[in-house]
């Protein structure tokens, strides 16, 4: 509906720069830091913790161990405050150098564009720490120098073309949820950077029935498509922890993976077909059939391509009706050897559910504590009764459990069924069936964790998630000894307080297991904490890859990983992902110096 | 020519780069050192029984879940590893693997440990007894003690103790015992099961048993490494092995072996342990218990077997004095640490981690390396006798020497070991004729002090026949030397730069460098050295020299000074038995031997060879006698292509390369050889300018 608008706006009048069609959603996000402007977390009046905004289960909600949490865990106190830079200074931002010959032949394309120096810096980072920290308290040295919104194909490929005519930089744009440095701009970038948003390609084109298929815009954001999808009653079943922003066509240029995979797999065995745009043309199958044998598959340059060879306009993707159930599960095991074997046999027996994870100990004490204000002395009572039973009575240790979060799909005797399996495994690991309540917390942590390092950036805490996936008789040595390293390397750079450094297998897979970490620390008395977190953040690295894990499983390389590529793939398969780029793109018009 | 040309010069750059570093070393000697404790004076205050009966709860690993070590024996046989091989060995040899499996269990029962309080009470209190009769003190660092405390809780600990005696283990696993710390596994060797009682309570004190050789037996292998791995994995306790492998008959260090390192280096390198700490300890007798024995053994009187009531019969040693053991309990150092920035990536990523690798050759120099720097650590912080230094006088000055003399010049050494970094127990208050004399009465045995001088006591010189004469003084010059020898791999370093000086005869250094180089190639069993850093070597020694103005040197010399002269030769007069010795072994090699031969058969002719020499006089080189220093030239020999190791039927052969053989050690000879044509054959250019060197500066040795 918005662009309609703007494109009749354009149509009589070609203003200095036609306003940003995207305003009124990039005015509900935050700016400095992640997610919406609404939702938060605060401390109250009373010093309690607590989130705004309607939008979550837990807005509005008084959470009351979680100061206690913070202070226990990070030595924070909540009169040490930082506050970060109220707006934009608009002074200090790059000026927008564009060539007056393409803004001629720009207005002509009638696609719209901004050089305003908010929407350039909106789109000028991605989510790493070291990106918010800029927003906060800095600026950066590059940024695009103007904005366009292409909303079809055919717009996308005009300015391609443009591109390659004026010889300038295109880096794709889509949720802006990066978090490997893929959408920070190269510094040493001489040509004018175009920052081609494709939130206006946000259009379901059809629905496929009869085979199950959804051609999409490659704009469209997660949560987006799922609500579309389901007014027909289908669903994708792709759904990364930031689905609320992340869109189709980052997804395929990532290789994004979803929570719930095992259902419904990953973005590259959901993806039937997909169209790119590149300087040497469009890249494109002849049809859309569930597998072929013609050489190697196109698709699998393009995606993982991180916005290096052309920009994704339409994809193809596998749909399936939504489900007629769903049930969270949650499970205790005394330990967290006992965990990881038991998601060891659910996957040896591939029953996994639709997710499956396995929290360790800081992590369940981490959930713990975002645990509302218990509405009756009933609850209360009955959740002291359940600890009693499983620390006294089951002889568990508080503080060496851990806890494996479910979440069943289907149809209702099928879950039921399911459950049943999954639960009985468990039980031959010495795990309890600890409820829904706990699981459903599990997950929804994952969707507010972002939200809390806002919190923590306020409070001289500064931490970051990272991933990687590893053979299964690994994920205990891995687990274990990155997290000691993380301890180590801290103790090592000066950090005061033991930091936060937890994990969780958060995947399964037959050979083996996705891994993500969860690392913070209090910075306080560290003159540069950016630069203390990014070493131990690449020594977290160094030792994922020296104990068996990949360089990433689903958030990329970006620039924040390249430095490992080589070893990643060997130099060979360098030279051919190279190779191809050069063939594609041998101006380096997609110049965002991702991955290779 | 023109590479070799720039070969030179880049060398000469480089030689005189390094050395501008050099000048900015840090001072060696005021490396700051532990004080010591002396644990006896409680054991000789108060009760030995409720010593041994005290309460024992040691400080263990935090991520320790105890269990038995029959446990530790049924985990190793369901191991993958264990099993992968049993599987494996069933398959190729057409047997059950139940069959397999059972003699895997026999292995472990024969191996296993099985450690007991009761046991480890038992030789609390035996032991106590018996040091308190035996020793006069045994000092230990506290500080040391600590450090080990916080390392044994934090990760999985491997203690690397020197190996000069049989009391080495016991001492130590009493010295944990006494400072409640966890007692360790102790690898030891299959011989001790031999002594019936003995070998099962050195098993319930902990000591688990290895076969001296296994090299081909997959099964053997595979349970032994597995069983070390899981202890280690597990955190069960400390694991105690002597990289030299066995005791040291000489005092100095041994070479050290590699095998059981690489084991327990494994679990970090595969990533099951996330680090493993190396802890070299240090252990120096003022006075060893076998070193009469080991004189023996050396000269080829054999090691008598390991039995109880040769035990028994050691009793009458009781009696005597073997004055004070230092042990000196070095700084943990995490193998994580040595291996970062060296072996980052895992090199076991792209294989099953449970299946037997060969480790890769990368691998295999970072084990040795490991090896050689702690052996290095070792050597570092060993104790010496004021004793030691008057051995090595001692030498330089037989059959007799004044005693004032003595005094002095012990005083003399004192002062030049300490610039060398020589780790001297020397008390502040003790004057130096005290010393002396203190440890004349101690070892009455070797030397002792006749009208103003002192003598070796080489007993019956008089009645007995030339043969025995000679037999008796190489047995007390030997165990003189057992002490000189604490000496060596302190000074090994500036006295192979005094003894190229000699060689040379030149100031240049590049070329005492090379000859310095050469002698090092030749000395590598000999003596401990770091692989790979002969100019580091090279600096350090003209450094240590440089310092106690021996030398002086420039850019492109080096030259000594008027009085560095004294230190000069008394460094190059103390290694003179190894020069003379090897001289002597390979002209034994070139001219008596034709045909390949056996250890077996080389060590007795060298020994007749030389034995003659002596008789006849000769020669005054006893310490070519040394069965040690046989084997020693003979691996040298191995290393520089003059000698072929083969292997024929079960046995190795030395096959010697005789031409490369003759003209080697008719450089030995004197005179020149005729020409070095022949010789330069099969040999580098470089080398053949370095065995130049060494002639010609044999040549002013034996002058």
């Amino acid at each position: 509906m918005l662009f309609l608008q703007f494109l009749g706006f354009g149509f009589f009048d070609f203003p200095k720069y036609i306003l940003n069609p995207n305003a009124s959603e990039q005015e509900l996000l935050k700016w400095n830091g992640w997610g919406y402007n609404d939702s938060k977390f605060i401390f109250n009046k009373k010093g309690q913790a607590e989130f705004t905004g309607k939008r979550y289960r837990l807005g509005g909600m008084v959470l009351p161990t979680f100061k206690e949490w913070i202070e226990k865990t990070f030595g924070a106190s909540l009169e040490h405050k930082t506050t970060s830079r109220a707006s934009l200074n608009v002074n200090d931002v790059p000026p927008s150098i564009v060539n007056e010959e393409f803004l001629q032949d720009l207005r002509a394309t009638k696609i719209s564009y901004s050089q305003d120096a908010e929407d350039r810096v909106f789109r000028a980072h991605g989510h790493c720490l070291h990106e918010i920290f800029v927003l906060r308290e800095g600026m950066f040295k590059r940024i695009p120098d103007i904005v366009v919104w292409p909303v079809c194909h055919e717009d996308v490929v005009k300015i391609v073309e443009l591109a390659c005519k004026h010889n300038l930089c295109i880096i794709p744009f889509g949720g802006g949820t990066s978090v490997s440095s893929a959408l920070e701009c190269p510094e040493e970038e001489k040509r004018t950077i175009v920052s081609l948003d494709t939130s206006q390609m946000n259009r379901i084109l059809w629905i496929d029935e009869k085979n199950l298929t959804a051609c999409v815009e490659a704009g469209i954001v997660g949560q987006d498509l799922e609500k579309q999808l389901a007014e027909s009653g289908f669903c994708t079943g792709h759904e990364p922890d930031s689905m609320e922003f992340s869109s189709l066509g980052g997804w395929v240029a990532t290789r994004a993976s979803g929570m719930k995979k095992n259902i419904y797999g990953n973005i590259e065995d959901l993806v039937i077909h997909i169209k790119m745009v590149t300087p040497r043309g469009i890249v494109e199958k002849n049809c859309q059939v569930p597998r072929m044998s013609t050489g190697p598959d196109i698709h699998h340059f393009i995606m993982g391509s991180e916005g290096t060879l052309g920009v994704v306009t339409e994809v193809t993707i596998k749909i399936r009706p939504v489900p007629e159930y769903q049930k969270y599960g949650s499970v205790v095991f005394p330990n967290f050897e006992r965990g990881v074997a038991c998601l060891r046999e659910v996957a040896k027996q591939r029953c996994a559910p639709a997710s499956i994870r396995l929290v360790d100990n800081a992590q369940f004490q981490f959930g713990h504590a975002l645990k509302p204000q218990v509405a009756s002395i009933f609850t209360s009572f009955l959740d002291g009764l359940k600890k009693f039973y499983i620390t006294k009575f089951k002889g568990f240790d508080p503080n060496i459990l851990c806890v494996a979060t479910l979440l069943f799909e289907g149809d209702r005797e099928k879950v039921l069924q399911h459950e049943k399996q999954v639960y009985d495994i468990a039980t031959k690991f010495g795990g309890l069936a600890a409820g829904e309540d706990n699981g459903q917390r599990g997950y929804m942590l994952t969707f507010v964790i972002a939200y809390i390092r806002d919190l923590g950036l306020d409070y001289y805490v500064i931490g970051e998630s990272f991933e990687t996936s590893v053979p299964w008789d690994r994920v205990l040595d891995l687990c274990r000894n990155v997290k000691e390293r993380i301890v180590r390397e801290c103790k090592e750079k000066g950090v005061q307080f033991a930091p936060l450094s937890t994990c969780r297998v958060t995947q399964t897979y037959d050979a083996g297991a996705c891994v993500y970490f969860y690392f913070a620390f209090n910075y306080r008395g560290i003159s540069d904490p950016i630069h203390v977190y990014e070493q131990i953040e690449r020594a977290a690295r160094e030792e994922i890859l020296a104990n068996g894990g990949s360089l990433s499983h689903h958030h990329g390389v970006g620039k924040l990983r390249k430095r490992w590529m080589k070893e990643s793939i060997s130099d060979v398969g360098l030279g051919m992902l190279r190779s191809v780029k050069e063939y594609v793109d041998p101006n380096n018009i997609f110049g965002n110096k991702n991955l290779l | 020519f023109f590479s070799l040309f720039f070969l030179v010069s880049f060398c000469s750059i480089a030689v005189s780069h390094s050395f501008f570093i050099c000048s900015q070393q840090k001072e060696l000697t005021s490396k700051k050192r532990d004080e010591f404790e002396d644990i006896l004076e409680e054991r000789r205050l108060s009760s030995d029984l409720r010593y041994a009966m005290k309460c024992y709860t040691p400080v263990i690993y935090k991520g320790l879940s105890p269990c038995k070590p029959n446990a530790i024996k049924s985990a190793v046989l369901q191991s993958e590893q264990v099993q992968y091989v049993i599987k494996q060995l069933a398959k190729e040899m057409g047997e059950s693997p139940d069959i397999i499996q059972e003699e895997a269990m026999e292995i472990l029962d024969e191996m296993g440990h099985s450690m007991q309080l009761g046991a480890v009470r038992f030789f609390a209190f035996t032991l106590s007894k018996i040091f308190k009769q035996l020793f006069q003190r045994v000092c230990v660092n506290e500080e040391g003690m600590q450090r080990l405390q916080h390392a044994i809780q934090e990760h999985p600990v491997v203690l690397l103790p020197s190996h000069r005696s049989y009391v080495d283990f016991l001492m130590l696993s009493y010295l944990l015992y006494t400072y409640d710390l966890a007692l360790p596994v102790i690898a030891a060797g299959i011989d001790f099961l031999g002594m019936k009682i003995v070998g099962e309570l050195l098993r319930r004190a902990g000591a688990f048993f290895m076969r001296r050789s296994f090299g081909g037996n997959r099964l053997y292998w595979a349970v032994f490494s597995e069983y070390v791995k899981t202890m280690l994995r597990s955190g069960y306790a400390p694991i105690e092995f002597f990289l030299e492998g066995t005791r040291s008959r000489t005092a100095k260090t041994l070479t050290p072996k590699f095998g059981l390192l690489s084991i327990v280096m494994e679990p970090f390198l595969k990533r099951e342990v996330f680090d493993t700490y190396l802890v070299p300890i240090s252990i120096s007798y003022e006075r060893i218990l076998e070193e009469s024995l080991y004189a023996y053994e050396l000269l080829g009187v054999p090691k008598p077997k390991e039995s109880t009531s040769g035990l028994l019969k050691a009793r009458r040693i009781l009696s005597d004095n073997f004055g004070t053991i230092h042990i000196y309990v070095g700084q943990p150092v995490s193998l994580r640490t040595l291996a970062s920035g060296r072996i980052n990536r895992c090199p076991y990523n792209l294989v099953p981690r449970h299946l037997p690798q060969k480790p890769s050759e990368d691998i295999q120099e970072f084990v040795s390396d490991v090896a050689y720097k702690m052996e290095l650590l070792q050597i570092e912080n060993m104790v010496l006798s004021p004793w030691v230094l008057v051995a090595a006088i001692l030498l330089q000055n037989l059959p007799a020497m004044d005693f004032e003399l003595l005094i002095e010049k012990t005083l003399w050494l004192k002062g030049l070991t300490q610039t060398f970094g020589g780790f001297i127990e020397w008390p502040d208050n003790l004057c130096a004729r005290k010393a002396v004399l203190s440890g004349l009465t101690l070892h009455a045995n070797i030397a002792r002090l006749v009208d103003g001088h002192v003598v070796l006591n080489d007993k019956g010189l008089e009645d007995g026949a030339v043969g025995e004469i000679v037999f008796k003084r190489a047995l007390a010059i030997l165990m003189c030397a057992t002490y000189r020898n604490q000496l060596l791999n302190v000074f090994v370093r500036p006295s192979l730069v005094a003894v190229a000086l000699q060689m040379t005869r030149s100031f240049r250094k590049e070329e005492v460098y090379s000859c310095f180089s050469f002698l090092r190639d030749v000395f590598s069993d000999e003596f401990i050295f770091f692989p790979g850093i002969s100019l580091k070597d090279f600096e350090e020694g003209c450094f240590l020299l440089t310092k106690c103005d021996a030398i002086q040197t420039s850019q492109q010399e080096i030259y000594p000074t008027d009085k560095g002269s004294v230190i000069v030769s008394f460094l190059s007069a103390m290694f003179k038995p190894f020069v003379e010795g090897y001289q002597l072994i390979f002209r034994y090699l070139s001219k008596e031997t034709k045909e390949a031969f056996t250890e077996k058969q080389l060590i007795p002719g060298v020994r007749n060879f030389v034995f003659q020499l002596l008789e006849k006089g000769n020669t005054q080189c006893y310490e070519a006698l040394s069965s040690d220093m046989q084997k020693n030239a003979l691996a040298a020999l191995v290393q520089l292509g003059a000698v072929k190791k083969k292997k024929i039927v079960e046995t190795l052969l030395w096959d010697p390369a005789t031409k490369f053989l003759n003209s080697l050690a008719g450089c030995f000879c004197l005179p020149l050889p005729f020409g070095f044509q022949s010789f330069s054959q099969g040999f580098d250019k470089q080398r053949e300018q370095s065995c130049l060197f060494l002639i010609e500066g044999l040549l002013c040795v034996l002058e």
